[in-house]
């Protein structure tokens, strides 16, 4: 069996805040307990739970973002990337599309010019957007198109693993269908891995492999797709699909 | 279809024309401005002398257009140290924030708490009157309006997602600061550019005016306001050209900025 490209081993963090205004003791509180799961090669996972669940800490843990914690955040690849929810944030709106999608290649410094123009140009086209939207802003496209730019940006750079955090909740159900088909299209393509955020169940039976869910820091339960959409075992778990159905 | 946008197109067509006068006097007057003619004292506007003289007999045309360009050297160059530290400084603050910014953001609101014409007049009172230290006086007064502007436009964009998406793909601070968060500042810099250009122009016309600026014999429109007031009764055209031509350069900056502003938000 492959090696996991993402290992979290009994990841716990805190974070200090100060109880009773700016003179008020300082309080140690944890935020995440005890969180142990791996991603695989190729596989998409799904983290699933209510808002205040943790998952963003656990996002910024991965992305070595977060000071205070305990436990091990183990990666075998270069630095995972990111789609964010909101494509009308995710685009940098000084800029034209084929500057946003060459500077993540100018920063990694392998190729040369022509060669960077040349992988923007065939990128866009893996993502269903033509050659001509390289001198394009991001003003000017939908957020469908938006969210296709944000998944060429993270992908041009062949990442081992990308964090979708939400990636279609803010769009249209059609578009919905077109981009999670992107999604999978790119990890036929690349052997991506997917760390899938959502809420929406729906969306995550379609796409992923397994199941992470979360509640209040800690994960409640985890497994293969079918098998908790079929039986699952966790209280929580269970009224999560009983809403979403 | 893109809109008529008046506010520009006079803007620009009054700041060019202005701008090519004062050019011209950079390089041609009509006559000296610093020699005095006593058979021409106190004339009032004719084909000779379209401006009339004053009453040293000099050519009103003549200084008036070394003046502006006296004006606007310095206003540019109280503009550009306003705008470069401003730049500065703004963007460290606001993207690192912290005490360091904590103190920078009080430093100024206290340089903008004093009137700014009171501290222009104890940093010459201290350095002495001239061009170079009024340059540097309003100049320092200028970084505060700069640093606050730049530093919003920070403050905003560095927690955006695209901002935190160049992070992940490895861009170093400075490259952020740079390459990612400037663009995005250009347009609020550029009305900010004009009007704090406007700005300088009338602080200097007021130092000078009060004898603090440009040291004559040199024209500066300033000074030559002050000089005609004496002779308002006999040569009142001096006061009002004078007048005119800095209302004009203002007046053209203000509506450049204007129509630069509402062109970026049409955009």
């Amino acid at each position: 069996m492959d090696k996991p490209i993402l290992e979290i081993k009994n990841l716990s963090s805190f974070y200090e805040r100060r109880a009773g205004g700016i003179f008020g003791e300082k309080e140690r509180v944890q935020i995440l307990h005890d969180i142990s799961f791996s991603i695989l090669p190729g596989e998409t996972l799904a983290l699933v739970g209510e808002s205040g669940s943790g998952k963003t800490t656990l996002c910024k843990a991965i992305l070595g973002m977060l000071k205070d914690y305990t436990g091990q955040v183990i990666h075998r690849s270069q630095r995972p990337q990111m789609v964010f929810q909101d494509p009308f944030s995710s685009l940098n709106p000084a800029h034209t599309i084929g500057w946003i999608l060459e500077e993540p290649l100018r920063l990694q410094g392998k190729l040369s010019k022509q060669e960077r123009k040349a992988a923007v140009v065939e990128m866009l086209e893996q993502v269903g957007l033509g050659a001509d939207y390289v001198n394009r802003k991001p003003d000017e496209l939908s957020g469908g198109q938006r969210q296709r730019v944000a998944i060429a940006a993270a992908v041009i750079t062949r990442p081992a693993l990308v964090i979708a955090d939400e990636p279609v909740s803010a769009l249209d159900v059609t578009i919905q269908a077109q981009i999670l088909e992107l999604l999978r299209s790119m990890q036929r393509r690349y052997g991506l891995s997917y760390l899938f955020i959502s809420h929406d169940l729906n969306v995550v039976y379609e796409l992923c492999d397994r199941v992470l869910v979360m509640r209040d820091g800690r994960i409640v339960e985890q497994g293969d797709v079918q098998r908790i959409y079929a039986n699952p075992q966790h209280e929580y778990t269970k009224q999560l699909l009983k809403a979403a159905q | 279809m893109k809109k008529y946008n008046g506010f520009l197109l006079c803007g620009g067509i009054l700041t060019a024309a202005m701008l090519l006068f004062i050019l011209l006097g950079c390089f041609w007057t009509p006559y000296d401005t610093t020699a005095m003619d006593p058979n021409a004292m106190e004339q009032s506007p004719s084909w000779q002398h379209l401006m009339g003289t004053d009453k040293f007999g000099r050519d009103i045309l003549s200084r008036v257009m070394e003046g502006a360009a006296s004006s606007l050297f310095i206003a540019l160059c109280v503009v550009a140290i306003g705008c470069f530290f401003g730049l500065i400084i703004g963007a460290l603050c606001g993207y690192y924030g912290g005490i360091a910014d904590a103190i920078l953001t009080r430093v100024c609101d206290s340089i903008t708490a004093f009137p700014s014409f009171l501290l222009a007049l104890v940093i010459i009172s201290v350095a002495g009157p001239g061009t170079y230290n009024i340059i540097f006086a309003l100049g320092i007064l200028f970084i505060p309006s700069f640093a606050r502007i730049v530093r919003t436009e920070y403050v905003t964009c560095r927690d955006l997602n695209y901002i935190q998406s160049a992070r992940l793909m490895g861009a170093g601070d400075l490259r952020i600061m740079v390459a990612h968060i400037l663009p995005n500042t250009l347009t609020v810099l550029l009305s900010a550019l004009t009007i704090g250009f406007n700005n300088a122009i009338l602080s200097e016309a007021s130092m000078s005016f009060l004898g603090l600026g440009v040291q004559p014999p040199t024209p500066s429109l300033g000074y030559m306001l002050n000089e005609s007031r004496s002779s308002i009764n006999s040569t009142p055209w001096y006061m009002l050209f004078v007048g005119a031509t800095i209302v004009l350069l203002v007046l053209g900056f203000s509506l450049l900025g204007e129509g630069l502003q509402r062109q970026a938000q049409e955009d």
